[in-house]
Parts: structure tokens; C-alpha cells; sequence
């Protein structure tokens, strides 16, 4: 904070503190500099996902010049929005990231709840264990699980391998412990006087949770929220495991094993779709950043 | 205290009913309902998380076909595997290099974001955290595509420098800097605003107690700034050093571990056995290489987080 009040009197101050207001000013044009830089790196690859899907496949494969249109076409979008195959992708990806949103709220909030604020006999120990769970990745679970939903389908008859829905099953594993390990440290954040003042009035658990937890922590939810959304959305491994028919994919594998025949690479329409599918996350972000900035900082610094 | 506050509650409202069955009792005791709301939460962690964790290890002691126990065979068979070796290695030269760079840039970054005023440091932080954003798998492939052999838009840029063409994945030291260069591309965001909530926790009061000591910015950084950093910096590597090590998507849209398996991870290497290879019981073997160096991450992270909850 400091830094800015120097930097807002620092026209006043010119004559008095030269050389350290010289400083200052260099140091901010840097600043600017690397900024710019790192920012035009940062930016590089969507901005030409954009560029490509504007192109016609004449003009890709013509040597002009990569990172300009010359004749800009919608004929990409238009192709893509128009199959049905690419409308099935985004339409399990939908319904796959919305169920999984809600699955994994209806399991960690309680949980949450129950963790932060009712101690019962090894509800230490649950949390923690909640949170080590977080830390396995799906690339050590992927084999393993493939065989338990095989070894399911043999003894039960009931084949989930190959469905989109197996992924309501599987997303959980990896937004679950993440969402109740936020949550927690939003609920415990909660001074104890207003669930106290709740019972006081004659409020169950359940009313504390629904009328005193959940607005107070609403901003903790929110971000919850887009965790699970986004990682549901942008989840590769799993689906490129368990789902191969062309019905039952999702946006990142539909794209992946559709648009790429054999050597063919039809980078206009690939860049598009990549583009569209990348938009949700883009979108939620852009309206709610600080959301989405509070869940991830919270992960680490909540504890 | 809330123990002591709900005893009115509950008394009240199971007075009337002395004859309920002890099982009713058991439900309205405030441990039960606990236990009940975190039940879906076990069921979740136990029967898909703890279960093919641990069935994994079953797995790796099986033949191809799953049906004839060969113990550590499977091992065995890895460790004379060339592929296998160059496997690790380029796990940890790809793990290493990546967290490394990211925690470099992502601490650069934030001190410039830190530096400028404040109003404009919301709009530069939201276009510095846009790659963390898109989806690795949509972004890789605009990066594939910016690598493409024959229409590379970066060594169309590079010849006007008479820079001749790079290879970006068709040779080997080239596509293991290339998925590099991805990975620290995608991951260096996260640290950027790690390292930026972090540095916003600095009291004021030690850079000007730091300044009138005389102190450079270089004595700044190193005897105010690292240190009270240092808890964010060791757990945001130890985070980004387990999701690299298992990373999958960039490197198997990238390069899918050519050219000639140099750029296969355990990740990709355990997919490529395992699924498409479809010999479970191996590529279950090679993931479980994984454990150690997450288990090692997650001690110290547990001891970390365990250390600043009883600060608090």
C-alpha cells in the first residue's frame, strides 16, 4: 500500500527526493516492460487459436503469414456448431460437469459442516485424510479404476464402462476432497457466536447449515463451485480412458480423437472447437475472477 | 460451548417420547447426525480412491491376463527395460525443470504485478492467469499446432532472425523442451498468484525498516521478502511438484512420448502400456512409481499445513 501513496505524491516530491522518485519511475517502466512480455507469452496460444479458427483451410495451407487473416470466414464455426457430432460433445460435457457440480456440493457441504463444527471420534483424522486425498493424482488411480468398473460390469451385468455416465462416478474422486477441505477452512472461519446465538433461538443443525453456513460462506461455496465446474470441464484422462464411442465423449476427447484423422489435421476446425471448449472456463472466469482466484489461493493458505 | 448450548434442544424435544427405541436416540445424538453427513464422503473416498489404490498393488503382482500371481515379477521385468529407465529420468528432468521454472517466473511475475499501482494490477493479473484458466487439453493443442513441423508460426517467425527450422517435436532434446515449455506455460500462472497473496501479507513496515537500514532491492528480496514467504513457497512447489509429476494430458497430446519414447512420462507411459497396450497389470506397475515421490510431497505438506493450523 505504501508503494502507491509514494507513487500517487511522487510529482510533488520530485524536487525534494530526487534520485528515489527516479528510481521509482524506472522501476515501474520495467515493470511495465516484463509485464507486456510476459502477458503477449501468456496470451500467444489462445490469440492464435483465434486467428487459425478464422481462416479457411486454403489460407492455412497457403505459406502466408501464420499470425494474420487475410480472409476471414466463419465457415469453421459454422461447421462445428452445425454437426451434431460436436453439439453431442458439448452436450455431454454439459450435463457431465452440471451433475458433477451438484453431486460434489451435496457431499462436501455437509461434510464440511460436520467436520468443522460437530467433533466426533475420528473427525481429526477424517480431515486430514480428506486432504492427502487431494493430493492423488488421477494419473495413479486411472488403471486400477478402468479394472474395478470392468470387474462391476462382469458381476453385476450393469455396464458402465463406455457410458458418459461412468464419469459421474469417477469426477467425484477429484473435486470431493478439495471442495470439503475449502469449505472447511470457510466454515471454521465462521465465529462460533452465530451458530451458537442459532441454537440459542431453537435452530436444528440442519437450519444452522442451510440458514447460517451457507449464506456466511456463500463466497466459499461460489468458488467451490467453479473448482468443481472447471475441473469437470477440462478432466482429459478419465474420459480418454473409460469412454470410446463417438456418442459418448466429452468436448476434450471429441475434439482430440474426431478432428485428428489419422494424419490428417484439420487445424481450422480444431483450433475452433479448442476454442469453444475452452470458452466456458474463459467466461465463468472473466465475470467472476475473484471467485475463482479465492478458491484457488485457498487450497494452500486455509488450513 | 455448542455442545453445552443444544443440551435445552435436545432435552426438550426428547422428553416426551421417553420410548423411543435407542436407535432414534442414536440418530438425534450430535455425533451420529456428524458421522451421517460425512457418510457419503467415506463411501466416495473409500470405494473410489482408498480401494483402487490399494488394489493397484494386487494388480501389479498379476500376469498379462490377470489370472497367475508372479510377485514382484512385473518389476523385474521393468528394471531391465531401457524404456523404463529413460522413463524416469525424463519424469524427473520434466518435473524438476517445469517446477523449477514455474516457481522462477511465477515469483518475477509477481513482483512486477506487486510493483505497479494498484488499480491496474486486477487487469494484469487477469490476463497473466488466463493460461491456468483454458483447459490444458484445448490449450496443448494450440501449442501442437503453433509446433506443427511444416506450418510452425514460430519458426515462420524465427526464419526473418535466420533462425532455421526447429524441430520442435520431431527431435528429441527439442520436444522434451517443448512439453517443458508447455508445462511452465500452463502452471506458471498459479504460482504468479500464490506468490502474489503472499507478498500482499508482507507488512509494509519491514521494506521501510529494510530501506533506511540501507538495504538494496536484492537484501529486500532476500532478507525480508524470501523469508516471509517461505511457508507459500514450499507448499506451492511441493503442490506443483506432485501435479507435474503425474501430469498426462500436455505431454500425450503434445508428442504422445516420441519421438522414440523420450518424452514419456509415468503418466503416458503407464496409459500407453496399460490401456492401449491393454497389459493392466504392468502399466498398473509403472504408475505405482508415482507413490514414492508423492508420498514424500505429501509428508511435507501434511507437516506444513498441520504446523500452521496450530499457529492459528
Amino acid at each position: 500500500m505504501s508503494s502507491v501513496t509514494i507513487d500517487k505524491a511522487a510529482p510533488t516530491r520530485t524536487v525534494k527526493y530526487g534520485s528515489m522518485s527516479r528510481d521509482r519511475k524506472w522501476a515501474l517502466r520495467w515493470s511495465y516492460f516484463f509485464l507486456t512480455l510476459f502477458a503477449i507469452f501468456s496470451l500467444l496460444p489462445p490469440i492464435y487459436m483465434l486467428v487459425t479458427s478464422l481462416k479457411s483451410s486454403a489460407e492455412i495451407s497457403a505459406a502466408t503469414n501464420p499470425w494474420w487473416v487475410f480472409h476471414p470466414t466463419l465457415e469453421n464455426y459454422i461447421g462445428l456448431l452445425t454437426s451434431n457430432q460436436f453439439l453431442r460433445f458439448f452436450w455431454n460435457s454439459a450435463l457431465v460437469s452440471i451433475f458433477v457440480v451438484t453431486i460434489t456440493m451435496l457431499i462436501s457441504v455437509p461434510a464440511a459442516f460436520a467436520l468443522a463444527r460437530m467433533r466426533f471420534w475420528g473427525s481429526a483424522t477424517l480431515a486430514t485424510g480428506v486432504f492427502l486425498t487431494y493430493l492423488i493424482p488421477d494419473s495413479l488411480l486411472f488403471i486400477p479404476l478402468f479394472k474395478v468398473f470392468a470387474l462391476f460390469g462382469d458381476w453385476t451385468g450393469i455396464q458402465l464402462i463406455n457410458r458418459w455416465y461412468v464419469l459421474l462416478f469417477i469426477y467425484p474422486t477429484l473435486t470431493v476432497p478439495f471442495c470439503t477441505w475449502i469449505m472447511i477452512g470457510y466454515f471454521a472461519s465462521i465465529p462460533k457466536e452465530l451458530d451458537e446465538a442459532a441454537i440459542i433461538d431453537g435452530a436444528s443443525w440442519f437450519q444452522t447449515l442451510t440458514r447460517i453456513f451457507i449464506p456466511v460462506a456463500l463466497p466459499g461455496l461460489i468458488a467451490a463451485t467453479i473448482f468443481a465446474f472447471t475441473v469437470s470441464w477440462a478432466q482429459f484422462l478419465y474420459p480418454l480412458v473409460f469412454t470410446t464411442s463417438t456418442d459418448q465423449l466429452v468436448l476434450p476427447v471429441g475434439i482430440i480423437t474426431t478432428l485428428i484423422k489419422g494424419d490428417v489435421f484439420n487445424w481450422g476446425q480444431i483450433m475452433t472447437g479448442a476454442l469453444l471448449g475452452a470458452a466456458p472456463p474463459l467466461i465463468i472466469y472473466a465475470f467472476l475472477m475473484d471467485y475463482y482466484i479465492a478458491g484457488l489461493t485457498a487450497g494452500a493458505t486455509k488450513g | 460451548m455448542a455442545d453445552v448450548a443444544l443440551q435445552p434442544d435436545r432435552v426438550g424435544a426428547a422428553q416426551p417420547a421417553r420410548k423411543r427405541s435407542s436407535l432414534q436416540k442414536a440418530l438425534k445424538r450430535k455425533s451420529t447426525a456428524a458421522f451421517l453427513m460425512t457418510l457419503p464422503l467415506i463411501i466416495l473416498i473409500a470405494l473410489l480412491v482408498l480401494y483402487p489404490a490399494f488394489y493397484s498393488l494386487h494388480l501389479a503382482t498379476l500376469n498379462k491376463s490377470m489370472q497367475r500371481f508372479v510377485g514382484l515379477g512385473n518389476f523385474e521385468f521393468l528394471f531391465k527395460r531401457d524404456t523404463f529407465w529413460l522413463v524416469v529420468k525424463q519424469s524427473c528432468i520434466f518435473a524438476i525443470t517445469a517446477v523449477f521454472f514455474k516457481a522462477l517466473i511465477g515469483f518475477i511475475v509477481a513482483h512486477f504485478v506487486h510493483n505497479i499501482p494498484a488499480k491496474g494490477q486486477r487487469k494484469w493479473r487477469g490476463m497473466l492467469l488466463v493460461p491456468w484458466v483454458i483447459p490444458p487439453a484445448m490449450s496443448t493443442l494450440a501449442w501442437l499446432w503453433l509446433f506443427d513441423p511444416s506450418y510452425s508460426a514460430f519458426n515462420y517467425t524465427l526464419s526473418f532472425f535466420g533462425i532455421g527450422p526447429i524441430p520442435w517435436t520431431g527431435d528429441a532434446a527439442w520436444a522434451r523442451f517443448s512439453v517443458i515449455l508447455v508445462n511452465v506455460w500452463y502452471g506458471a500462472p498459479f504460482f504468479m498468484i500464490m506468490y502474489l497473496a503472499s507478498l500482499k501479507s508482507v507488512p509494509d513496515q519491514l521494506y521501510e525498516a529494510a530501506a533506511i537500514d540501507g538495504a538494496n532491492w536484492w537484501q529486500r528480496i532476500w532478507y525480508v521478502t524470501l523469508p516471509m514467504m517461505r511457508n507459500i513457497i514450499a507448499i506451492t512447489t511441493l503442490f506443483s511438484l506432485i501435479v507435474t509429476f503425474a501430469n498426462f494430458d500436455i505431454v500425450r497430446i503434445l508428442t504422445a512420448g516420441g519421438p522414440l519414447d523420450h518424452t514419456h512420462i509415468f503418466a503416458t507411459w503407464a496409459f500407453r502400456i496399460g490401456i492401449e497396450g491393454s497389459d493392466i497389470p504392468l502399466g498398473a506397475s509403472v504408475s505405482l512409481f508415482m507413490v514414492p515421490i508423492l508420498a514424500v510431497a505429501a509428508i511435507f505438506i501434511l507437516r506444513d499445513v498441520n504446523k500452521r493450523g496450530n499457529e492459528a
